[in-house]
């Protein structure tokens, strides 16, 4: 039965293989090593502990994110309110708690934008035609020479204020580096002796461009990816700050710095937390790709792209 | 030379063309009636079907689109790139305005991060695998990934409002640049430290600094003058990428001390619909952008004698 049938039969036993034979890869790829990486331990801890913060937080609340109580404004921390109250005495703890939410959410979404259509954009590149091949690298030159966050923040302006369209607008200006990264790794083993007989059998093109080819750029996209969540985390907090992002009375982090400046020598706390809580996930990121760089890409040369938004 | 020079000013026009096309396309074709909705704001009362049309023939929008970028483009070339539409100012001369407080706050940011991370990123090479190696790497860690922003409130709380020694906000003297040049200065040597250890590193091994040490050349002037001079070749390349990033940068730090600049320009004529603006800042700051890797690429050419000279170089690194 050829892989189409199947699929169309029976979807989720497909999807299940599918998911068993990543998780093999992952095994495979990382054995005992990434256990025994100090950053991806501490970048992953950090991450997890983000990710149980950000699903179970909210739910252990009393307070409410968005609920204005005027009688408690302004309060330092204490036991009751461990983080303190903001402006209109809705509890610092509570927003931050359901802020994790909407930062991670937004900067695994812009970063799955990101690396599909880049690496879709890279795949093509490398086994398109020349022609196909120079026009999408122009693209991509035209991408990195430029400044992401200026024009992210022009199409979000112009879109007008809203999560989806921090997403829209961080994916629209980040996925050339993923474009880049994957068609080099595809034109590295393009023509390597496992893919040329795959050809000689018969193999069809989806097909190689699926066994061969992609698990060989899964590592360097990876690693890319995660250091991204960090660099998105930074620029959807910025976009939001400016007032292009969340709007009120969402809690998110970055607005809730933008609230908070007014009270500067009255509250401090008000930016600290959110400012703390920003940093926090931005070092996670970054220390659990530096981690899995050392494991999957030993020999990769500088990070110039990092910082790119 | 003169052809790869050719080369470059010619891929150089086709990106500025791209971005100029993307920029106003995109502004174009928001969604919604830019004439109706600017009147509507300005007179706080929907705009009669006289004055819409009125506002439309004079900023031009009846023509398509394509007429439209094309006389644009034709004007920007000439330094003419409209005028905004609530100040009635061109936005050429709003840009001359704006544009010196940019560029003196991304040079000073330029400067404050060079002068923190090329030692630090010698010093952690010098002692590496030491506490100082480690304190230097943890320390770019974090200025790598604080908010530049949230940096800024905190450094004008502590030295503005608890110290007292600089000013909160605006733009002029010296002492205004001090703290905004910090902020913004501060993600950049993060990057450049760490490029200037691992370079360091990378050059301390190689043959030259071993011959440079056995024959009795001081550690001192090993590191500082064999060593150091061929490790900021990379330097210069970053510094050059980083500029663009510099730019980003000063979008929100300007924000945060209330300069007038190109950021604050932009980000106000974003919340204004003022689309002249938009277009004119976004195409001035590709063009910043675009001409300084350029020139990196010039420099690195000259710097270093290894590089071939070519145009474009080999893209499958």
């Amino acid at each position: 039965m050829s892989d189409r049938e199947t699929w169309r039969r029976r979807p989720t036993r497909r999807l299940r293989a599918l998911l068993e034979r990543g998780r093999r890869l992952v095994r495979r790829r990382f054995g005992r090593r990434y256990r025994s990486n100090g950053n991806i331990r501490l970048g992953g801890a950090i991450v997890c502990l983000l990710a149980i913060v950000a699903v179970v937080g909210p739910m252990l609340s009393p307070y409410d994110p968005t609920a204005q109580a005027l009688e408690r404004r302004l309060a330092g921390p204490s036991l009751a309110h461990p983080l303190g109250t903001d402006a209109l005495g809705r509890d610092v703890a509570t927003r931050l708690v359901y802020g994790a939410r909407i930062s991670l959410a937004l900067a695994v979404g812009a970063t799955l934008v990101r690396l599909v259509v880049g690496t879709a954009i890279g795949l093509l590149a490398a086994t398109g035609s020349r022609l196909v091949d120079a026009a999408l690298m122009r693209l991509v030159d035209v991408q990195l020479a430029f400044p992401g966050l200026v024009l992210a923040l022009v199409i979000a302006g112009t879109l007008g204020p809203s999560v989806r369209n921090v997403v829209i607008a961080l994916s629209a200006v980040g996925w050339a580096s993923y474009a880049r990264v994957v068609r080099s790794s595809v034109l590295a083993v393009k023509d390597r002796p496992f893919v040329e007989s795959a050809r000689l059998c018969g193999t069809p093109r989806r097909r190689i461009v699926t066994r061969h080819l992609l698990p060989n750029v899964a590592s360097p996209v990876l690693v890319l990816a995660t250091l991204n969540l960090g660099t998105v985390v930074l620029a959807a907090a910025g976009l939001s700050f400016l007032g292009l992002g969340a709007q009120p009375p969402t809690a998110e982090w970055g607005t809730m710095i933008a609230d908070g400046r007014n009270y500067l020598r009255s509250a401090p706390w008000l930016i600290t937390a959110p400012g703390v809580a920003i940093a926090v996930t931005v070092i996670g990121f970054n220390v659990l790709g530096d981690g899995l760089r050392d494991v999957l890409d030993p020999d990769h040369v500088d990070d110039a792209d990092r910082r790119r938004t | 030379m003169i052809r790869a020079l050719l080369a470059r000013l010619g891929s150089l026009a086709a990106v500025m063309a791209t971005v100029s096309f993307v920029t106003f396309g995109f502004v174009s074709l928001t969604p919604g009636d830019p004439a109706h909705t600017i009147l509507r704001e300005q007179r706080q009362s929907p705009p009669s079907e006289r004055e819409v049309a009125a506002f439309r023939a004079e900023h031009g929008f009846d023509e398509p689109f394509v007429v439209r970028y094309f006389s644009w483009l034709g004007d920007a070339v000439r330094g003419d790139l409209g005028t905004s539409y609530y100040q009635s100012e061109p936005v050429t001369s709003l840009l001359v305005e704006h544009l010196p407080n940019t560029l003196e706050l991304a040079l000073a940011a330029t400067a404050v991060a060079l002068v923190v991370a090329v030692p630090l990123g010698v010093v952690s090479a010098v002692h590496h695998e030491t506490w100082i190696d480690r304190t230097g790497q943890i320390a770019a860690l974090v200025g790598v990934s604080m908010p530049n922003f949230w940096l800024g409130y905190l450094l004008i709380l502590v030295c503005s409002l608890r110290l007292g020694v600089t000013p909160v906000s605006g733009a002029g003297t010296l002492s205004h640049l001090v703290l905004p040049a910090i902020t913004l200065g501060t993600g950049m040597a993060a990057v450049i430290t760490r490029l200037v250890r691992t370079s360091m590193l990378e050059v301390l091994e190689a043959e030259y600094v071993t011959a440079a040490r056995s024959k009795g050349v001081r550690e001192r002037l090993v590191v500082y003058k064999h060593a150091l001079r061929n490790a900021l070749v990379p330097v210069v390349t970053i510094v050059g990428l980083q500029f663009g990033f510099v730019l980003n940068g000063a979008v929100v730090v300007e924000v945060v001390f209330q300069r007038p600049g190109l950021g604050t320009l932009l980000v106000d004529a974003i919340f204004a619909r003022d689309y002249p603006i938009v277009q004119g800042v976004v195409l001035v700051t590709a063009f910043a952008f675009v001409v300084t890797n350029q020139l990196v690429d010039l420099a690195y050419v000259a710097l270093d004698p290894r590089i071939e000279r070519g145009g474009g170089g080999d893209d499958r690194r």
